[in-house]
């Protein structure tokens, strides 16, 4: 028996089949009639942001605190188009999320009609798939296959843009298909002999190390909970990529700290030294690689990624496994156990002196003060402070983003969120508010500097009007400090446009808002003033007023490899020569 | 302290071209992709050239079953193994892509280009076109008294070696298809 109903009623239903319990949108004139279903319902929570780019943020952190995806619900023309942002940065992250669009009805399409822009189009490029739905009968089933591709594979955004009269007009609803349709069916299973030669490898490599990223996560808790049964097992060290934290816990005895540009010495060491690398979805980003051409030289390299355009992209892989991490994590356990649980113990226990060595170095080490705050100290003191609780950390964009990565630790998946591909600075507040939602209970804390957070600081109304009780925990140094430490290193000290003028009274923005604003200058009042941000119940911006010119260190330097890290600033200026200078 | 010395035309230089291990043989493949006649398929394929900066040397697309709502796009691309390698990886990505098949890679395929060649003139220069159109199997789809329009099938190799030869004789309009192929064998 089929249901007969509206477009918009269709849009609704087709949610409440997927699961759907919250969407995060902003009405406007071309998805009026969904917005009218939606105040006719209980099912489904709207939170109303104030910018749309906020929407697709928060439901990106929905998604990232959850494992499910995000839903956002945006209007046609500039409703779209702020929209992008989110996008693509989704797209970068693999993060799954569907952003249904309204769009000016279909007779008036093409017509340069008020707010229309032509949304599949500017949206195509930034999303991994996306539909325009000329007829209603359409729609039920294409808002199920949207969700279907953005949480199958490798997962990512989607859009459905709807226009007005299809919204109006009635027909049949499609229930959820039991199973997907289509032939979109990305593979999940690994090739079992490739599997079986990376055994092998595993079995006899001398300093072998796993190099873990975002795909661990995406994969969901299972394959979490495989690699650490795998790393446990076999004791071979395990690093991670920005994106990838928390997947092995960084209490656990194998963990090196994160690797890449602004990862810890001994991790990025151990990938330039090591003779089998295992590479478990993440894609040998640049920030990862530095140089290519001296990218870990003398290692085997494996590669399991669910992407086959991920296997040798930018590095030739000898071991490349397409599959999902969890199916493969899972093979690969079985079969090394099948063959006798094999390891190269003399290789590893000598594999390991050389990383202790390493750590020696203690390369997060910096220069305390007792007068100022420094960046890191206010990290290791958040960190200190909020261990014990049921916390998820998301971040913006810059040198905050990188420490709160050095200095805090990550014991499980899906508690850290942050914009790794895109980099987009304003991520943070609005995905902090998208976490809140679905961990109504937790505590929420957005790491950032005062420059990216101005970016999306309009989300203050959301968090207060939903009693949102994040915390904006900002390291302001007046500077856009990543750019300002480039400039400082590359751009012989010429700080142009770097620093931030005319900033706003943090804690009178915060009272502006209904919320509570906390200063906080000097070192001996830090854990109080920490105490009380996370004792209050509802909102806060902390204004922590740090080191001005405090530098992020390690740092691979553009276009160096892994074994040319700069420790500290005594060698820093002219780090970057030559052809490293014009890369980013 | 200083700054640093760019090298002037050093912007050529990116991350990607530091890349010694891949082989840079320029090849030459025919694609063929097997797609869901949706709206916005072809952009996407072409999108997904012009944004990641690969070359399309030709294009054809045209629905080949319309039961099944396919089409068949037929590319001919330039570019490194590895960059064939990505080109292929990143086609197969697409959600309404079914299947990608490199030709040039899989054996040997059959591949045809359809012309249009508007040659004008008049005394001896028309009657040696026209012959040399004989020698090629080219057929005259339009004529007046001092113009041919031939029409040429062949491989682009073919299509490209009448071309020339018609320059010098008063060719003034070319219009190419662009290849359309097929693997050979049952398969």
């Amino acid at each position: 028996m089929t249901r007969q109903m509206t477009g918009a009623k269709m849009v609704v239903q087709a949610l409440r089949d997927q699961g759907v319990d919250t969407v995060f949108g902003y009405p406007g004139g071309a998805v009026l009639p969904i917005y009218d279903e939606v105040f006719q319902q209980n099912d489904i929570r709207h939170i109303l942001v104030r910018h749309e780019q906020g929407a697709i943020h928060a439901a990106e952190g929905y998604a990232r605190a959850t494992g499910k995806p995000g839903v956002a619900l945006v209007t046609s023309g500039p409703g779209a188009t702020n929209a992008v942002t989110g996008l693509t940065d989704a797209l970068m992250d693999s993060i799954p999320i569907i952003v249904l669009s309204g769009q000016v009805p279909t007779f008036m399409i093409g017509s340069d009609a008020f707010q229309e822009a032509d949304t599949v189009g500017i949206t195509r490029p930034c999303t991994k798939h996306n539909w325009l739905v000329k007829d209603t009968e359409k729609l039920a089933t294409t808002i199920h296959q949207a969700f279907h591709v953005a949480t199958a594979g490798r997962p990512g955004p989607v859009l459905v843009d709807i226009p007005k009269d299809v919204q109006f007009a009635s027909a049949a609803y499609t229930p959820k298909p039991k199973a997907p349709l289509g032939h979109y069916q990305p593979q999940v299973k690994g090739d079992m002999e490739t599997i079986t030669q990376l055994v092998e490898a595993i079995e006899t490599a001398e300093r072998p190390v796993f190099y873990t990223g975002g795909g661990v996560i995406n994969s969901g808790p299972a394959a979490s909970q495989l690699l650490r049964e795998l790393v446990e097992a076999t004791g071979v060290p395990i690093t991670s990529t920005l994106m990838g934290l928390g997947a092995y816990p960084a209490s656990g005895k194998n963990w090196l700290g994160m690797l890449g540009m602004h990862g810890l010495y001994e991790a990025n060491l151990a990938m330039h030294g090591c003779d089998l690398m295992i590479n478990i979805g993440a894609r040998f980003d640049d920030r990862i690689t530095g140089r290519l051409d001296a990218f870990s030289p003398k290692s085997k390299k494996a590669h399991i990624d669910i992407d086959p355009s991920s296997i040798n992209k930018v590095i030739k892989t000898d071991y490349p496994i397409v599959g999902d991490v969890g199916h493969v994590l899972e093979d690969v356990l079985k079969v090394w156990k099948a063959r006798g649980r094999k390891v190269n113990r003399e290789g590893l226990a000598k594999w390991w002196r050389q990383i202790e060595e390493w750590r020696q170095k203690d390369c997060l080490s910096f220069k305390p003060s007792e007068t100022t705050i420094k960046p890191q100290h206010a990290l290791q003191r958040l960190e200190a402070l909020t261990k014990g609780h049921d916390r998820y950390i998301t971040t913006e964009v810059g040198q905050h983003q990188m420490w709160a990565a050095q200095y805090l630790g990550f014991e499980d998946p899906n508690r850290w969120m942050t914009s790794g591909g895109l980099g987009t600075m304003g991520y943070g507040f609005p995905a902090s508010i998208g976490v809140q939602v679905a961990h109504p209970d937790s505590l929420v804390i957005n790491v950032a500097g005062e420059a990216s957070w101005l970016m999306n600081m309009q989300e203050m109304g959301t968090a207060v009007q939903f009693r949102l009780p994040v915390k904006q925990f900002i390291l302001n140094n007046e500077r856009l400090g990543m750019v300002r430490q480039w400039q400082q290193l590359l751009h012989g000290e010429r700080y142009s446009h770097s620093w931030s003028e005319a900033l706003p009274d943090f804690v009178k923005l915060a009272e502006a808002f209904g919320a509570k604003g906390i200063i906080c200058k000097d070192p001996a009042d830090l854990d109080d003033a920490i105490m009380e941000m996370i004792e209050h119940d509802g909102p806060v911006i902390f204004d922590c007023l740090v080191e001005k010119h405090e530098n992020c260190f390690p740092m691979i330097p553009s276009g160096e490899p892994h074994n040319k890290m700069l420790l500290g600033d005594a060698k820093a200026t002219d780090a970057i020569a030559g052809k490293g200078a014009v890369l980013v | 302290m200083s700054a640093l010395q760019i090298k002037k035309g050093s912007s050529k230089h990116s991350a990607y071209n530091l890349r010694p291990t891949f082989s840079d043989v320029q090849e030459t493949h025919t694609i063929t992709v097997l797609v869901e006649n949706e709206p916005g398929v072809l952009a996407r394929v072409i999108g997904l050239f012009s944004g990641r900066g690969y070359n399309i040397d030709s294009l054809t697309v045209a629905e080949v079953d319309p039961e099944g709502h396919l089409s068949r796009i037929t590319i001919v691309t330039t570019g490194t193994p590895q960059v064939i390698e990505q080109i292929k990886a990143q086609l197969g990505r697409i959600v309404p892509v079914h299947d990608v098949h490199d030709l040039t890679a899989e054996g040997s395929s059959v591949e045809r280009e359809l012309a249009l060649m508007k040659v004008s003139g008049t005394g001896d220069k028309r009657v040696e076109a026209l012959r040399l159109a004989d020698i090629f199997r080219a057929n005259v789809v339009d004529s007046t008294l001092s113009s041919f329009i031939f029409q040429l099938t062949g491989s682009p190799e073919k299509i490209d070696a009448f071309a020339d030869l018609m320059r010098p004789l008063g060719l003034i309009q070319v219009a190419r298809t662009g290849v359309a192929a097929l693997s050979r064998g049952d398969t």
